[in-house]
Order: structure tokens, then C-alpha cells, then sequence
């Protein structure tokens, strides 16, 4: 249960690996996955809070590159007014996408332009039929990712930086897959997703694969966890307030056991 | 403030008001209960802050009921959907979130205040003539919330959900002779889907009201018998008693404040700490997750199951755990209640919650090499504590001296 965040031991120096597990936690200790380095996140912590300007360039990562293997089917376009972006926006996204629609007359299938209700799909018509078009194992949901996979954050940054091309010397070379430190084997399916200049950030911001690896993590861990700052922000108003109540109860409580007390003792001299 | 504070029971027409309310209570006294139960009820003057959790609960149980009306009606029961429902109740409806982190939060701040509640009737002797009935109900109440509890961890139908259900009901279904029966009256059909899904639900609905229900029975047993308190010895005259309001009123409330800031610490800051992030992964009754765990506070019973080496020897040493609370009134016959002027059976009592919570330990790690040992001794002293501490200790121990009125017994907690 406490799996994600307990054994978190900072090493925040960029290459320095292996931070120590203080924690070993449940899994067998043979299959231990290796801890991915700790990386200093903004929405971290009790009150951490998302960078929106990080959250959008991260949605352009995934709108551009992840979504074209990848849905993320809990999350619907309006959503992302949670990131910041404005109605029109969109409704110009939700409709720029092709979403199947229903029969028509004829009882064909048919194609109608997204709205802003509609879900983030996955673009494969169905589980099966992503595996047998990405050979062999579907690529995974991205609505809940961050929140599964241990070590969150930490662990998808480490994933998409992760890549070794051409894989080091004596590593296993097998045809449609690829090298990762992170991978379960080190073998993964799934080309390396993130490359310099890929996409183009509207904030100017340079896009080099490093940064996109880690606006794309927050996305994702925003997608686990989209009302973070709310929870976060009512937190703190909600304590502010039992706080006051706290310190009006216990004035009254003592007023109230101070006579009771004394008036009893009186008693008991009679 | 300005109640009256005689200790006496008030005479219920000095109380009793005037006008339409005055009609009512002519009719159905229910001002005159209400002062009578609520108001200058007497209750021992040394009670200490272990006395908060019947309230504490209280207000929880109407938490969760008030979270569950209204996550229910945006929760769709059936095997394809469940789990969407309640992704979009996380997420797309207003205020969705919170009221999900309520339940959830509540579900398991309910479990663990209750079994506070009951460890201060295990300490105190709660269970001791004339509140054997008290107690008892308040076993049942134990078993129905933790079947609420099983039943609503369900209903997200994620992987731990399923998976969790399919151990318990396969671990039914090796009760001789008619466990195959009990197994397919639970699931409803030869696989966990759509039925069993919707079975579930409205169980877990009604279990919520019916404790209700029995609340309302354990809270009438009080009200007759009167609360224990730490001593265990009886209020003799008015100098041991206080009346409930304002005195326990105010300090009930503190209580509360304090469980509801690690309520909302849980909530809104630490909630990865109650959530198992496997179960936010669909249910997929083709690929079994790694590690399949329950919820903590069943942890105790999965490790007594698991330190048995025959199924259903597992499942009668988890039931049987329960079931030996139900024979304590009789098994104790040593007249004194509170643990506090018992020297054999205080140690032997904080014995018995580190076999409870070794057990949980070994629930976690799935009874494997030494944890199989630690929870077989375990398990031993559990039993060994009903079953041969208690009566023997009810013969030879020596208590120390008790005092000899409330009001005269110094020092709390």
C-alpha cells in the first residue's frame, strides 16, 4: 500500500544512480526492480503543485507523439481545462480528431469530428487488435500509468531517458525491440518515443528530449491524478479551519471541566 | 452552558416544553427522551479520550452513508462499466473526487476507529455483566461493517477488486459439503462478472443501512447499562457521575476535531498511503496481478488463513477469531473489568494485540519461510488468550486493589 512513496532517499546529482531502497517493501526479494533516481518534481510532496506552462507542453508531447499508439480513455478533452487550456481550445482539438460515429443509414460504419465529451481514445479499434499491430503486446492505457507503475514520475522519466541506441556491448539483440535501463529485461517494444525538436513548444521553450521526457511525465502523472491541486489547496483551507475550531473547543471544553471539576471537589469536601 | 446541572434524572414534565412542541411531546415524548438520554444522562466522571471512538464512529458512519447515496447514483454495477463509472466519478464529475476521497477515507478510518473501540471494551472489561449484550452487538456490528467493507472494495472493480474476490470466494467454496453451493450463491454464476458485480452492490448497499440499524440497537444497550470507564468499578453515588452534556458533549467534539484533521490529512495529502495502485488498473480476469493483498484491515485474517496449512482449517481459524469474541463474556469470569488492576492479564492483553498486528505482518508477507512460524505462534497465543489466559487468570490472579468510588479513583488514562 505504501508502495509508491515511502522509499523515496534523494540522490539528486544527474547520473549518480541507486539511491538506497530504505524501505524494502513487499515484492520478493529476487525480482527487486531497481530504483529509478529521484527527481525534484513541483508536485511533489503533501502540497505539491503542477506547473501548468510544464502540464501543457507535456499535453503536446503526448497529443503529438504518445496518442499516436497510446489512448488515455478515462480522460475526456474537457478535462484539460484542468491544464489550463481555454474552451475554444478545446473544441478546436476535440474536433481536429475523427471519432467513430454512429451507423448510418446504409448500416456502415461511419466517422464524425470529436467533441469536447469525448474521450482521449486509443487510436486501435481494440486491445487485440493493438497487440497484433504493435507486435504482440498492446500499448498500455495512460489514464492511471503513473499511478500503477511504481515509483510514478521517477520511474517514467528514468523510462523515456532511458534508451540505449546502439544497445551496449553484450546486451541481447533482438529484431523489434529495443534497449532501455528500465525496461523489464532492458527490452521494450516501444521505439525510443522522444527525440530533439520532435515538437515544437508554443512557449518557446527549447525542445530537447530530456525536457519533452519530463513536461510528458507530469502530464501523465497530472492524467493519474488530475484534481491534485484542488485537493491540495482545499487541504490547506480545511486544516486552516479545524485548526480554529480545534482551539474554540478545547477554550470551551476547559471552561466546562474547570467548574465541573471544582465544583465536585467542593462536593467531595462536604 | 446554561443546562441545568442537577445530577438527578429530571422529572420529564419539568422539561417538557410548550406549544406545537409541547403537542408532540404530549404525544411521543421525544424532547423528554432526548434530555433524558442525551442531555443530563449520567455517565462516569473518569472517562478517558478512548471513550471518543462511539462518537467518532457515529459521525463516520453517517459520512459514509451520505458519500455513498450519491456515489451510488453515478455508479453503474455491471462488469464492462464499473470500473469507467467510477473513473468518471473520480474525474468528471464535480466535486467527484472529494466525494470518493470521503468513502474511501472514511471506509478505512471507520475500520480502524473501530477497532479501537474495541480494543478499550477488551482492556476495560467492557464485555463483563451487565453489558454482555453491549458487547455483542457490537460483534455483530464488527462483522457486518467488515463485510460492508469487503463488499464495497468491490465495486471499483479494479484488479485488486476482482482478484481479491476471487480468493475469498474460492476460499468459501472449500467449506465441506456445502461449499460449492455457498460459493455459487456468492458469485451467481460459475464466473465473477456482471451478476456477482450486481449482487455486491446491492448487498453492500443494504449491509449500510442495516448497520444502521444495529447501531441503533448497541447505542440502546448503552443507554441501559450506562458506560463503563477506566476503573470498572460502578458509579455509586451522583459525586461519580457528570451529566453527558456539556461535559462529554465538549470533549466529543474535541475528539472529533482531531479524528477529522487525520481524516483529512489521509484525504487530501497523503491519500497514496490507503490506495492500492493495482486496483486502478481495470479488472482483467486473464492476467492474475503479482502480489494480490487485501485491504490492511483484513490483513490480520488473511495471515491467520494463510498460516493454516489446510484450507479450510485457514478459513475456521479466520472465522474462529472473530466467532472466540462472541464466547468472551463467559470465558472471563474474573470479576474485576479494567485491565489496569489485572497483572496478568494486562501484559497478556498488549500480548495479544502484537500476535494481532504480527498477524497482519504475515498476512503481508504471505506466511512465507519464518513469517509461517511467526504466524503460527502467533495465532496460538491469539487463541491461547481466550481460551486458557482468561480462565485461568480469572482463578489465580491476584488484583490489585480497587478503588473504592469513581470520584475518589486518582490519575487517568
Amino acid at each position: 500500500m505504501v508502495r509508491l512513496s515511502l522509499s523515496r532517499t534523494a540522490a539528486f546529482g544527474t547520473a549518480l544512480l541507486a539511491s538506497l531502497p530504505l524501505v524494502a517493501h513487499a515484492a520478493p526479494a529476487a525480482l527487486t526492480p531497481p530504483v529509478p533516481p529521484h527527481q525534484k518534481w513541483s508536485f511533489d510532496g503533501p502540497l505539491g503543485q503542477f506547473d501548468q506552462k510544464s502540464l501543457q507542453r507535456g499535453f503536446v508531447v503526448f497529443n503529438e507523439i504518445c496518442s499516436s499508439c497510446h489512448g488515455m480513455r478515462s480522460v475526456t478533452y474537457n478535462d484539460l481545462s484542468g491544464i489550463g487550456l481555454s474552451q475554444q481550445a478545446i473544441r478546436d482539438l476535440a474536433h481536429a480528431k475523427q471519432v467513430p460515429g454512429p451507423l448510418d443509414a446504409a448500416g456502415h460504419p461511419t466517422m464524425r469530428p470529436g467533441l469536447p465529451d469525448d474521450h482521449l481514445r486509443s487510436p486501435f479499434p481494440s486491445e487485440a487488435a493493438a497487440a497484433a499491430m504493435m507486435g504482440g503486446v498492446a500499448p498500455p492505457d495512460q489514464s492511471r500509468l503513473a499511478a500503477i507503475q511504481p515509483h510514478g514520475a521517477d520511474w517514467l522519466y528514468a523510462f523515456l531517458t532511458g534508451y540505449h541506441m546502439p544497445p551496449p556491448p553484450g546486451a541481447p539483440v533482438v529484431p523489434g525491440k529495443f534497449y532501455n535501463d528500465w525496461a523489464d529485461g532492458h527490452l521494450v517494444g516501444m521505439p525510443p518515443p522522444l527525440m530533439d525538436d520532435a515538437v515544437e513548444f508554443p512557449d518557446g521553450t527549447p525542445a530537447t528530449a530530456t525536457q519533452q521526457a519530463r513536461d510528458v511525465t507530469t502530464f501523465l502523472v497530472w492524467a493519474s491524478d488530475p484534481h491534485r491541486n484542488d485537493r491540495h489547496r482545499t487541504g490547506l483551507y480545511v486544516f486552516a479551519y479545524l485548526s480554529g475550531l480545534l482551539v474554540l473547543a478545547i477554550a470551551w471544553k476547559r471552561k466546562i471541566w474547570k467548574r465541573g471539576t471544582t465544583r465536585n471537589a467542593q462536593d467531595a469536601d462536604d | 452552558m446554561n443546562q441545568p446541572e442537577s445530577r438527578d434524572e429530571a422529572s420529564p414534565s419539568a422539561a417538557s416544553p410548550g406549544g406545537p412542541a409541547g403537542w408532540i411531546e404530549h404525544r411521543l415524548p421525544v424532547f423528554s427522551a432526548f434530555r433524558k438520554e442525551y442531555v443530563v444522562f449520567p455517565m462516569p466522571r473518569n472517562l478517558n479520550w478512548l471513550w471518543n471512538f462511539g462518537a467518532i464512529l457515529v459521525v463516520v458512519l453517517l459520512l459514509m452513508l451520505a458519500t455513498g447515496t450519491f456515489l451510488a447514483m453515478n455508479y453503474t454495477p455491471t462488469s464492462a462499466e464499473a470500473f469507467f463509472s467510477v473513473e468518471a466519478i473520480d474525474r468528471q464529475l464535480s466535486g467527484g473526487w472529494l466525494l470518493r476521497g470521503m468513502h474511501m477515507t472514511g471506509a478505512n478510518l471507520f475500520l480502524a476507529a473501530l477497532y479501537i473501540h474495541l480494543f478499550r471494551g477488551l482492556y476495560y472489561g467492557s464485555y463483563k455483566a451487565p453489558r454482555e449484550m453491549l458487547w455483542l452487538s457490537g460483534l455483530v456490528l464488527l462483522v457486518m461493517v467488515m463485510a460492508t467493507a469487503f463488499a464495497g472494495y468491490i465495486l471499483p472493480w479494479g484488479q485488486m477488486s476482482y482478484w481479491g474476490a476471487d480468493v475469498i470466494t474460492k476460499a468459501v467454496g472449500a467449506v465441506p459439503v456445502i461449499g460449492g453451493t455457498l460459493e455459487h450463491v456468492l458469485t451467481g454464476s460459475d464466473h465473477l462478472g456482471d451478476i456477482f458485480l450486481h449482487r455486491f452492490f446491492v448487498l453492500h448497499f443494504l449491509m449500510a443501512f442495516l448497520v444502521v440499524a444495529v447501531v441503533g440497537l448497541h447505542v440502546a444497550c448503552v443507554h441501559v447499562t450506562k458506560s463503563n470507564n477506566p476503573v470498572g468499578v460502578e458509579p455509586k453515588t451522583p459525586k461519580d457521575t457528570l451529566p453527558f452534556h456539556p461535559y462529554y458533549t465538549s470533549k466529543d467534539l474535541i475528539g472529533l476535531i482531531v479524528f477529522a484533521m487525520v481524516f483529512c490529512a489521509l484525504l487530501f495529502f497523503w491519500p497514496g498511503l490507503l490506495t492500492e495502485p493495482d486496483n486502478y488498473a481495470p479488472a482483467d480476469p486473464l492476467h492474475t496481478p503479482a502480489n494480490i493483498e487485501p485491504e490492511w484491515y483484513f490483513l490480520p485474517f488473511y495471515g491467520l488463513l494463510q498460516s493454516v496449512p489446510s484450507k479450510f482449517g485457514g478459513l475456521l481459524a479466520a472465522a474462529g477469531s472473530l466467532l472466540v469474541l462472541f464466547a468472551l463474556p463467559w470465558l472471563d469470569r474474573s470479576p474485576v473489568r479494567s485491565a489496569r488492576f489485572r497483572p496478568i492479564c494486562r501484559p497478556a492483553l498488549l500480548g495479544l494485540v502484537i500476535s494481532f498486528v504480527l498477524l497482519a505482518l504475515v498476512g503481508k508477507h504471505h506466511a512465507t519461510g519464518t513469517w509461517m512460524l511467526i504466524g503460527r505462534l502467533s495465532a496460538l497465543y491469539y487463541f491461547g488468550y481466550f481460551l486458557v489466559i482468561l480462565p485461568l487468570a480469572a482463578r489465580f490472579e491476584k488484583p490489585r486493589q480497587l478503588p473504592t468510588s469513581l470520584a475518589s479513583a486518582k490519575g487517568d488514562a
